[in-house]
């Protein structure tokens, strides 16, 4: 699958986008393996309720929604656009 | 001519500035039904506190804010009888004074383009995804969510 990062998230992890393979199932255990990847990792979701999350485009509200066969999945802080 | 009640939509998202009066045109040429024209405009505005602010920048996840603003302006559609949308947002590095977005509604009465304006850019500011960096002589800062904006999408319920 595709990650993609934006705004505070991306300079924070230092990449816009990445191919990443996992056996995770959720956003929630997804986000546990990447913040153990790497303390950029760790710094970036240190503040999770700020984090926004759209799988395929579709912003989700629930972090145990699953991620069995998405293409892309973007981490976001909350919009500040207009 | 069209004589049925599809209203017209137009979503850009770009870098150029806009005119306000060529969306305007878009909307009400050739549709005499039209007998409101409500419009909002965002500007880059300096209100930081102790530093001057130089520039703004404005990325988004393009993939995704088309889409979320097309079904906005759909939404907006259900709910009001509108003739039609031009909704613009800008990207890019923009200096205080400029233009950051333009929102055009057109529709019968006066009533449903107020609304429908309102309605739009609560939802806007809150579920689009476009964020804001500033730069200011003392440094850049990525703009933080609105708590009174998050409120204000309350009133729609």
């Amino acid at each position: 699958m595709n990650l993609l990062y934006f705004a505070s998230l991306r300079e924070c992890i230092g990449v816009s986008s990445e191919n990443y393979i996992t056996d995770q199932k959720t956003i929630s255990g997804l986000i546990d393996e990447l913040v153990k990847r790497e303390p950029r990792y760790e710094k970036a979701f240190k503040n999770l309720p700020m984090i926004k999350v759209a799988i395929d485009h579709e912003l989700i509200a629930d972090l145990e929604t699953s991620i069995v066969g998405v293409s892309e999945i973007a981490f976001f802080p909350p919009m500040t656009g207009g | 001519m069209t004589s049925d009640h599809v209203p017209k939509f137009k979503i850009d998202i770009r870098k150029e500035n806009f005119d306000i009066n060529l969306e305007m045109k878009y909307l009400t040429d050739v549709n005499l039904k039209v007998g409101a024209v409500v419009s909002f405009v965002g500007k880059v505005r300096d209100l930081s506190k102790n530093s001057k602010l130089k520039f703004m920048e404005i990325e988004h996840y393009p993939e995704m804010s088309e889409k979320v603003l097309r079904d906005l302006c759909k939404k907006a559609t259900l709910r009001w009888e509108l003739q039609g949308i031009s909704l613009i947002h800008r990207i890019g590095k923009l200096y205080p004074g400029e233009n950051i977005v333009l929102l055009v509604i057109a529709s019968v009465h006066r009533e449903e383009a107020f609304d429908a304006s309102l309605f739009l850019m609560d939802f806007l500011k809150s579920e689009a995804p476009f964020w804001k960096k500033e730069t200011t002589i003392t440094g850049s800062i990525w703009v933080e969510e609105n708590q009174v904006d998050k409120q204000k999408l309350l009133r729609w319920q």
